[in-house]
């Protein structure tokens, strides 16, 4: 069969090489890369093996003693790799192919059981991951074997149809013989017809591997098979071809065999290892979408619900942002509104909300939030055939990318999604789908209540202790955290006066101003214009936050780091009240990676003046681009101290209760 | 007798006089008797500094005489305050307070250790009541000593923090908080040494420093340098207006260490011959910043500008949980000053004995936890008390 063999393959690789060689240098390439990745992938295959047919099959002794040997055979490589030259394995695996191929067409006909652990190993040989063993050695040795291999490799799929016939007159040999001899024979056989040279080099190393043969047939058998592996990869020419060729009819058998082993094995681990997997990509910070990415920014409007208009003159720095021409005016739905069931209509109205500006604050906007998934947790049921835990998520998921769609979300409602997520990630296996829905939603409830409510009161009490008598306090836009200080702050009898700095186009700080008044406290409204000039009689400054990162800056409304600088100037200490819920353990350097464009159009009018002509031909101009930034950030220097749920921190130690609570939150 | 101490004598006496331009003891102090009662000290005189000018030798004889005599003339006093049950903190506290050696928040720490020692509670809840109220009446008996509330808090954070709690056996439970107690003082009082010896490396041949006030961490540090025959040139300030300085002074030059008196103001002119900066402190807060003996800030400021190192020595039961946005958010430790000249009608004086340095003008803090940069020390306050 050997010699019959040889020739016949011969001509064939050449003839793949020649023609598949060039175009296959990619996936060599590709193989390359996955030789970091190899271990990972190969450890959980042999387990899959080994489950499979143990259960699955029983009859043959070799076939159960397969897996291990296989199993064993991935640690047995490398050893042998090295102690045998490059040149050395070069010329072993030149023989070798020969007889794997047999050995596994062998099987493949013999019977189905074969199949479920022969596919393993042809996977092995032909995906990515199984070419660990390949792959080590390839980079270890010369590109051109790399190439053979990868042309070895493209080849095998279109012959795969003229293989089987090759495997089907296999059968006519012993089983016995291959299982055991064969290999050392047809080896031997090979390397003569082959006509190279075997040097004494090989020599050791096939008496090592007769010897391992005879202990073990089902090991020899592996060794076998992965040897014909890599003397596919090594052998730059003909013999690749056939043991290539065999590979490729056994994935077509494959699919059967492969998918019964998934079954075959509890489904647990496999659900195990999948949310492992799951919880490692958590894990990874979310990359926000960069909106110059062409091609993603098209798929997502494919998507999107919401339909909003493109600002016209873009700023260059920020156009990795999202910017959008905003207003009051009711959003533009598009029609795929009413082919989408899949968002809740509580969620809906939140994302109008937020784009239409009605809620606006961070908490505000975050606990509005909560509630939502809360009232779409309590409408949810579990679709029939599928886990709550995966579903579930996946749902949050197309809200949270609806609510992104309407407005970017702030750092605060990402860690609250964030711990919602876990939330659902943690329920508890038995748990029936209302008993999970009833504790989600108070889980929710309750990061509302600790997190934000009464870390709001906690903040309070605080802070308070640093507001004394006679004292002027300033304080920058409009933040309810700040305004329950001052309220309280009065309240309890302080006497003080409070500056309220504002600036276009929200001008929140009238809202503050209005509330402050009607409670009788002592004003001053300037805008921020006027800052510095204030800031000279000005004792103290409150300032609100939207997050805080771990490198202590602080990311807030636009302005705040102006005033900051300022108050430092003046040395007047800068007092941030921050809920802990929105710390943050990136490190934010600047102020346009991160950061929300608003409407242009909000900048560009002026209000109380009539300026309709105005703006419509500066619309026109091409050269005059409106930012309208929404945050900012301030460096850690500017703060003399944050005032958060867990007491009053310097900013260096945001790390610190990042490190110490938020892992507690997450693990909860 | 903590009524015989002489802060408490002085604090009488200032109480009543406002400000003593020079101190006059010849009257005895008068004593009101409410006084007496709820807060045993709540004269805005620092007992803290009476307790450190009385161990430093400042105190007078005559005053002494005084504070005897104050005992003698309302000896009933002591009653109300140290009589209230058999055993009492403030008593253990003030015999622990005698030795000169040890600091106040390890006597207190001892005291808190000898409640727990004597007390009948049977059960943990009655013990850790007990231990509250006795750390509570050392902490009101000075408010103005930050170690000494510091040590207390620790303390209680240190002692009850602890599986003990659980056990079932009371007397079990209480040996082992017993004996956490004991570990506690035994840290703190070791917690010099480790210092001297963890800011050796700091110290190198030839070097100049410059110190401030009498510490006695600073102190053992140079002590320890000396014996390790480095080399080394002190600078001593003055520290007026009780003149720790030239009682450091006096105890290095003992060690054979050349040491040269400046008076407060002349920092600035020998900062440049200076190598490093060395400080003790009464309080290290959360911002990292440090509360020490007033002058501190300036020198530090100078030092800072001048781009020359600034160490802080403090033992970790220093650590409190303060968070001063500036100079007048402390609780004023109020002390006399003398200025040796009569100070002309109408004129106020400030007495302060402390101030606050913000963290960003200290280069490290040599603790007993080790040599930290000043936002570690946010760091520990928050994994121990959160």
């Amino acid at each position: 069969m050997d010699p019959r063999r040889g020739p016949l393959a011969v001509p064939k690789v050449r003839r793949v090489d020649a023609a598949a060689g060039p175009l296959a240098v990619p996936k060599v390439r590709r193989v390359g890369f996955f030789t970091s990745i190899e271990p990972s992938p190969e450890t959980p295959r042999p387990n899959r093996s080994l489950s499979g047919p143990a259960e699955a099959i029983t009859s043959s002794s070799p076939l159960s003693d397969s897996p291990s040997g296989q199993f064993i055979s991935p640690v047995q490589i490398p050893p042998s790799r090295h102690h045998s030259d490059n040149l050395a394995s070069r010329a072993a695996p030149v023989p070798v192919p020969g007889p794997s191929a047999f050995r596994r067409q062998l099987a493949n006909d013999r019977t189905l059981h074969v199949g479920s652990y022969n596919p393993v190993d042809s996977l092995l040989g032909t995906s990515p991951p199984s070419s660990n063993g390949e792959v080590s050695e390839d980079s270890g040795s010369l590109f051109g074997f790399q190439r053979s291999d990868s042309a070895k490799l493209s080849a095998s799929f279109p012959n795969g149809g003229f293989d089987m016939t090759v495997a089907v007159r296999a059968p006519g040999e012993s089983e016995a013989k291959v299982a055991t001899a064969s290999t050392s024979d047809g080896r031997k056989k090979n390397v003569e017809a082959s006509g190279e040279s075997e040097s004494v080099a090989t020599k050791p190393r096939k008496e090592k591997e007769t010897k391992s043969l005879k202990e073990k047939t089902s090991k020899a058998e592996r060794r076998a098979i992965q040897e014909a592996q890599r003397a596919a990869k090594g052998e730059g020419s003909k013999r690749a071809g056939e043991s290539s060729r065999p590979k490729p009819s056994k994935p077509a058998k494959q699919p059967p065999p492969k998918k019964e082993a998934p079954q075959v094995t509890s489904s647990v681990s496999e659900k195990r290892a999948v949310s492992v997997e799951k919880e490692r990509r958590m894990d990874v910070p979310q990359t926000q979408m960069q909106y110059d990415d062409k091609s993603r920014v098209d798929k997502a409007k494919r998507r999107s619900v919401v339909e909003q208009t493109e600002s016209k003159n873009k700023v260059e720095l920020f156009l990795h942002l999202p910017q959008y021409e905003r207003g009051n005016q009711l959003p533009n739905l598009s029609s795929n509104i009413f082919t989408l069931d899949t968002i809740h209509h509580a969620v809906y109205k939140v994302g109008l909300q937020h784009l239409a500006g009605d809620i606006a604050g961070d908490n505000a906007r975050c606990i509005a939030m909560l509630h939502a998934f809360q009232e779409a947790i309590n409408d949810y049921t579990t679709p029939p055939m599928k886990d709550l835990t995966m579903d579930l998520t996946a749902k949050i998921n197309g809200y949270v990318s609806f609510l992104i769609e309407c407005r970017p979300l702030s750092m605060s409602m990402g860690n609250a999604i964030r711990f919602l997520k876990n939330q659902i990630r943690k329920l508890p296996v038995d748990l029936s789908e209302p008993e999970a829905k009833a504790s989600l939603c108070s889980e929710i409830g309750r990061f509302i209540d600790e997190k934000i409510l009464l870390a709001d009161k906690v903040i309070v009490q605080h802070a308070v202790t640093k507001i004394r008598d006679g004292e002027v306090l300033l304080t920058y836009g409009f933040s309810c955290v700040v305004e329950m200080i001052l309220l309280y702050a009065h309240e309890i009898g302080r006497k003080f006066r409070v500056v309220i700095v504002d600036s276009r186009p929200n001008l929140e700080g009238q809202k503050l101003l209005r509330r402050l008044v009607t409670r009788g406290l002592d004003c001053t409204y300037t805008h921020i214009n006027a800052v510095s000039y204030i800031m000279g009689e000005v004792t103290r400054v409150f300032l609100g936050a939207s997050s805080i990162f771990s490198n202590g800056t602080l990311y807030s409304k636009v302005g705040t780091a102006c005033v900051a600088m300022v108050a430092n100037a003046f040395s007047v200490p800068v007092i941030v009240c921050c809920e802990a819920y929105k710390f943050h353990e990136r490190v934010l350097l600047d102020s346009i990676c991160s950061n929300e464009l608003g409407d242009p159009d909000a900048i560009a009018n002026v209000p109380l003046r009539n300026n309709k002509k105005h703006s419509k031909t500066m619309d026109n101009n091409k050269n005059l681009q409106f930012l309208n930034l929404m945050y900012d950030s301030t460096p850690a220097e500017y703060i003399s101290m944050i005032v958060t749920d867990y007491g009053m921190i310097p900013p260096t130690s945001i790390p610190v209760i990042v490190r110490e609570y938020r892992r507690e939150d997450l693990l909860l | 007798m903590w009524r015989r101490s002489a802060s408490f004598v002085l604090d009488k006496h200032h109480n009543n006089k406002p400000i003593s331009l020079t101190p006059s003891l010849d009257s005895p102090p008068p004593l009101s008797d409410s006084m007496a009662e709820v807060n045993p000290n709540p004269n805005p005189v620092s007992a803290y500094y009476q307790t450190r000018a009385k161990h430093h030798g400042i105190v007078t004889s005559d005053w002494l005489e005084q504070a005897q005599a104050a005992v003698v003339r309302y000896p009933d006093k002591d009653s109300p305050v140290a009589g209230r049950r058999p055993f009492s903190v403030i008593e253990e506290f003030d015999n622990w307070r005698q030795q000169p050696d040890l600091a106040e928040a390890v006597a207190a720490i001892r005291a808190l250790a000898a409640v727990i020692r004597a007390s009948e509670a049977t059960t943990m809840m009655e013990l850790e009541i007990e231990l509250k109220k006795a750390s509570d009446t050392l902490k009101s008996w000075d408010t103005t000593s930050i170690s000494l509330t510091a040590g207390c808090d620790l303390f209680m954070r240190y002692v009850t923090r602890t599986s003990a709690l659980e056990f079932e056996d009371f007397n079990a439970a209480k040996a082992r908080v017993l004996g956490r107690a004991e570990k506690f003082g035994e840290i703190s009082y070791k917690a010099r040494k480790i210092i001297a010896v963890l800011s050796q490396d700091f110290i190198f041949d030839g070097c100049t420093i410059l110190v401030h006030g009498f510490s006695r961490v600073v102190l053992e540090i140079l002590k320890t340098a000396a014996q390790n025959k480095k080399l080394f040139r002190v600078l001593c300030t003055e520290g007026r207006p009780d003149k720790t300085g030239v009682l450091l002074a006096k105890e290095l030059a003992k060690l054979d260490v050349p040491v040269k008196l400046l008076i407060d103001s002349a920092v600035a002119y020998s900062m440049d011959e200076v190598d490093m900066v060395i400080f003790g402190a009464d309080g290290v807060v959360e911002s990292g910043g440090v509360i020490n003996m007033m002058g501190t800030y300036q020198i530090a400021l100078v030092a800072h500008t001048m781009n020359k190192p600034v160490y802080v020595a403090a033992e970790s039961y220093k650590f409190a949980r303060l968070y001063p946005l500036d100079q007048k958010d402390l609780e004023p430790a109020l002390r006399p000053v003398d200025f040796g000249v009569p100070v002309p009608p109408k004129v106020e004086v400030e007495r302060s004995a402390r101030d606050y340095t913000p963290p960003q003008y200290l280069t490290m803090l040599f603790t007993d936890l080790g040599v930290l940069t000043p936002s570690v020390v946010s760091d520990e306050l928050i994994q121990l008390y959160l």
